[in-house]
Formats: C-alpha cells, sequence, structure tokens
C-alpha cells in the first residue's frame, strides 16, 4: 500500500523542466524531427506501434521523441492515447496471401512458388560497426536496384503446399461464430482460447516473447520448429462502416508475418502431421513475430493434448506477464512512497529483534 | 453503437473502388485535384472529420479463426451536396483535410453524369498508387535469390 504525499509539487514541477532540457541535450546539436524518427529509425517506430497495439506510424514517432527513445515508455505513451479515441469499427481479417510482398523467405523450402524474396534485412550483413554512417556529410541518398518486372501476384503461403498432401494440420475457421476476444474490452480469462492468446502476444513485450520462444527451443516445451514462412509487406484493411452496408478499403498496414511449422507425433485422436505456431506484427519485425509462433505453438499444448510442464506452455504465467505496460506499472510502483509501509515493517523487525534477543538472554542464563 | 451487428452487404463494387482510392491520397493530391475543379460545388459538412480506431482482425495461420491483432488510426468524414448527394471517406491516419476532400469527392462521384471526375481526379490517382506500388514490388524483386547448384567433379578443363 503506498498513501498520498503532499509537498513536493516545486520539485516536481523543477524536475519536469530538467527532463525536458535533459531530452533537448546539447543545444548547439539540431532537434531531431518527428518525421526524422518516422523515415530513420522505423524498426523502433514498428515495434512501438505492435507493442502500443496503434498502427499510427507518426504518433508512435512522435512518443518515442517524447520519451526519450525509452521504448517501453513510448508504448506507454501510445497505449494512454488510444483510450481517447472510440472505435468506428473492427476490420474483416486481413488477408495476408494478398500482401504487397516486401519480403519473404522459407527455410523449409528452396523453390517456393514466387521465390525467396530477401527484401530489405540486416540477416546478411556481417555486423561490423560501419563508420561511413557517422561520417559529417552523411551517407547521401542511396538508391536500391529496381528489377524489370515485379514480383508475382499473390503469392501463396507455404504452409498451404503441405496442406494440399494432409501433412499439416488445416486451419480453417471453424464458422461457429463465436464471438472473437478483445482483451482492450474484457479482463484475461481463463482458459484462454487462441484469438486471446494472439492478441496478448501480438501486443506482448518483445523481449518477454523472445525469452520465452527461445526457452522453448532449448528444451523447455521444445516443438521442433521450422520457419515455414516469413513474410512482410503492404496489407489493405477494410471495414464495413454501418451508414453503408458495404465493405470499403480504408488503406493499408505494413504487417510482418511468420508461420512456423512443427513435429507432431500425432495422439489417439490425430495422426503424426506437422503442426502449426503464428506469429503476426505491425511493421517490420522478424524477431518478434518468430519468437511469437515458437510461444503460441508452445501454448496449444493442452489443445495437442501435451503435458504443459514449461513456463512457455503455461498460458497463465505467460499470458499474465507478457504485457509491458502493466509489468513495467506494477515494478514502477514500488518507487511510489510507501513511507507508512515501511514504517510498520520497521517496527514489526524491531520487535522481532527484541524477541529474539530476548529469547537468546533467557536460553544463556538458564 | 453496436459495432458487431453485422448488416447485410450491398457490395458496391464500383464506388468502393473509388473511396479506396481516394483513402490512399494524400491530402496534397486532393487539395490540388479540388484547386484544379473548375467549378468548386458547395457543401454541407454532416459529419465533421473525425479520428478515432478500426480494430485490424487477423487469422489464426493466416487462414483460420479471427483475432483482434491491433488498432490503427482512422479518419472519417460525411457531407452533403447541394443536390442531396452524400459523400463519405473512411481513411486511414489522423488527416483531416484529406477525409473532408475526400468525402466532397466521394459525392461528386455519385452525382449522375460526373465522369470528368473519374478523368481527372480518380484515374490519375490511381495510376500513381499502382505506379507506386508497382515499384515496391519491382524492388523487392530485385532481391529474389536465384539459386544455382554446384555440380562436383563437374569442372571444365
Amino acid at each position: 500500500m503506498y498513501v498520498a504525499v503532499k509537498g513536493g509539487e516545486r520539485a516536481i514541477l523543477n524536475s519536469h523542466k530538467l527532463i525536458t532540457e535533459t531530452r533537448r541535450g546539447d543545444g548547439a546539436v539540431p532537434e531531431v524531427s518527428v518525421r526524422q524518427i518516422g523515415e530513420q529509425l522505423g524498426l523502433a517506430v514498428d515495434r512501438v506501434m505492435t507493442e502500443g497495439s496503434v498502427y499510427d506510424r507518426e504518433l508512435a514517432a512522435l512518443a518515442i521523441k517524447q520519451a526519450q527513445g525509452d521504448l517501453v515508455e513510448a508504448i506507454f505513451l501510445l497505449r494512454a492515447y488510444r483510450t481517447t479515441l472510440p472505435r468506428f469499427a473492427v476490420s474483416e481479417p486481413i488477408d495476408t496471401a494478398k500482401m504487397l510482398v516486401r519480403r519473404r523467405i522459407s527455410a523449409a523450402y528452396k523453390d517456393i512458388p514466387g521465390g525467396q524474396v530477401l527484401g530489405p534485412t540486416y540477416d546478411y550483413t556481417h555486423r561490423l560497426l560501419d563508420f561511413a554512417l557517422a561520417a559529417e556529410d552523411g551517407v547521401g541518398l542511396p538508391e536500391a536496384p529496381v528489377a524489370d518486372a515485379p514480383l508475382d501476384d499473390g503469392m501463396p503461403h507455404v504452409a498451404d503446399i503441405l496442406d494440399h498432401e494432409g501433412l499439416i494440420e488445416e486451419e480453417r475457421p471453424d464458422g461457429d461464430g463465436a464471438e472473437v476476444f478483445d482483451l482492450t474490452r474484457e479482463p484475461m480469462s481463463f482458459p484462454a482460447g487462441r484469438d486471446q492468446r494472439l492478441q496478448n502476444l501480438a501486443r506482448g513485450d518483445e523481449g518477454f516473447v523472445l525469452a520465452l520462444g527461445y526457452s522453448t527451443q532449448r528444451g523447455y516445451g521444445g516443438n521442433h520448429p521450422f520457419a515455414g514462412e516469413i513474410r512482410m509487406g503492404e496489407v489493405s484493411v477494410e471495414i464495413v462502416p454501418e451508414e453503408l452496408g458495404f465493405a470499403i478499403d480504408i488503406g493499408d498496414v505494413v504487417i510482418s508475418e511468420c508461420h512456423m511449422i512443427n513435429q507432431f507425433e500425432g495422439s489417439k485422436e490425430k495422426p503424426p502431421q506437422f503442426t502449426r505456431g503464428y506469429g503476426l506484427s505491425f511493421g517490420h519485425n522478424e524477431r518478434k513475430v518468430m519468437a511469437m509462433a515458437l510461444v503460441d505453438r508452445a501454448l496449444r499444448a493442452r489443445e495437442m493434448g501435451e503435458t504443459a510442464m514449461y513456463p512457455a506452455q503455461d498460458e497463465e504465467f505467460v499470458l499474465y506477464h507478457a504485457d509491458n505496460v502493466e509489468a513495467a506499472g506494477f515494478v514502477s510502483h514500488l518507487k511510489l512512497p510507501h513511507y507508512v509501509d515501511f514504517q510498520a515493517e520497521l517496527n514489526l523487525i524491531r520487535k522481532l529483534r527484541q524477541e529474539h534477543q530476548d529469547r537468546l538472554e533467557k536460553e544463556a542464563a538458564e | 453503437m453496436n459495432m458487431r451487428a453485422k448488416a447485410t452487404p450491398r457490395p458496391q463494387p464500383a464506388r468502393a473502388r473509388w473511396m479506396s482510392i481516394l483513402a490512399r491520397a494524400t491530402s496534397g493530391e486532393l487539395e490540388a485535384a479540388w484547386e484544379r475543379l473548375e467549378e468548386r460545388p458547395r457543401y454541407a459538412v454532416l459529419r465533421r472529420p473525425e479520428t478515432g480506431l478500426v480494430m485490424v482482425r487477423g487469422r489464426a495461420g493466416g487462414t483460420g479463426d479471427p483475432f483482434n491483432f491491433g488498432e490503427m488510426t482512422v479518419t472519417r468524414c460525411a457531407v452533403r451536396l447541394a443536390d442531396g448527394t452524400v459523400g463519405h471517406c473512411y481513411a486511414a491516419g489522423r488527416d483531416k483535410r484529406k477525409a473532408e476532400l475526400a468525402a466532397v469527392f466521394d459525392a461528386l462521384m455519385q452525382s449522375a453524369g460526373d465522369a470528368r471526375i473519374e478523368e481527372t481526379v480518380i484515374a490519375p490517382l490511381a495510376r500513381r498508387q499502382v505506379a507506386e506500388r508497382e515499384r515496391v514490388s519491382r524492388k523487392a524483386a530485385a532481391t529474389k535469390v536465384d539459386f544455382f547448384t554446384m555440380v562436383r567433379g563437374d569442372n571444365p578443363g
């Protein structure tokens, strides 16, 4: 418990002024603009949009500037802002097979229809610091090559290739038309459906989800994954506004998607086949979607008749701890004044010590 | 407002097409198109440009049951021309001027016999958008891997 304390108003006000000055940094250095952050720190923007759970590049860039580059704080700012906006509609589910592909790779099949498209990636770079980027006159305006022809339209998902042979579990809507769980409107509930888990993981902290995904690879809930496919690019978003009564396309969002293909030995009901784990994020964020796909599969333990023995398979553990706004809030609240609590604890410890001392003295006397 | 109530869809492909083209335009483009109109119509704003959220849904595994993925900002506006035609816009982002102009052009496209708007506004926007998508795709295509197989013991000479 913490109690309200008065008396720090001036200190707080001056602290705000000090953080504003600190955020601005050396006045001799030009101030960074929100547009510059949006254009040149795009992957940070992508992470903030994903975990802040609002696709808006400008807002995410502003949050990053305001938070002085602290992405978890920026995510918090974006989450807080979203509560001020009304919700107009829920979209039709996005069709990732119709993506305008910027990158698409498979580690399971070499010759996939549509090909392996590397796109913009740091995967094949040497990870040596590039001092050319630190040069006074900058990098100029680099231009990438342009092929004579665009990519094939509509690249099929790699998992669908296996699907034709029945070697992978089918992923079809079950058609029961059940309400889709929405974490922004209802509290967490258990046992959690896959819709609740996927929404939670999509908003979940990248570091937490990454560590859990990694734990499954190291044997804590192993699911023998292959990166069936990773793709990134634009998908269009459709809504059916009530006043119109027909579907309209309101624009595009850039997303990353990962299909993990996992070994499954089969159960009484199911023959041995591959199973799926799924990851989805806003923007370009492969680390997140790969980790999410690993954890999604691990959390399907119950459905697969597997014994849940490890943290990544424990849905209460994962879902309750994945959100970094909640986690940061609860850890940070320890900074708030706990003076009364602490005084009570102090008195208790003194009393216990006194009793301990008295007991020792009594024993020595006997 | 019950957002889950599904109205029976009455598809209007032609209107949906131009609305999506307008939604993807920039406010600069729409402002320029508005300035170029020989006769700028008077209109009443029925619903002032307003920014809100759309919850974007995905599907488990890409093709399975839907889930709530995350929200996006969207701005909407509704206007009415003097002849009573109502125009709407829903566009990703927070650009209010763009939403208003897009709603006006939606109304103009509906009012009878205005093929000029298609020619002078919609078609050029569509061409620019298609060209932009093609450019993105051609840059991606330049990074497509051409595998070749190394055959051992088959080196010439």
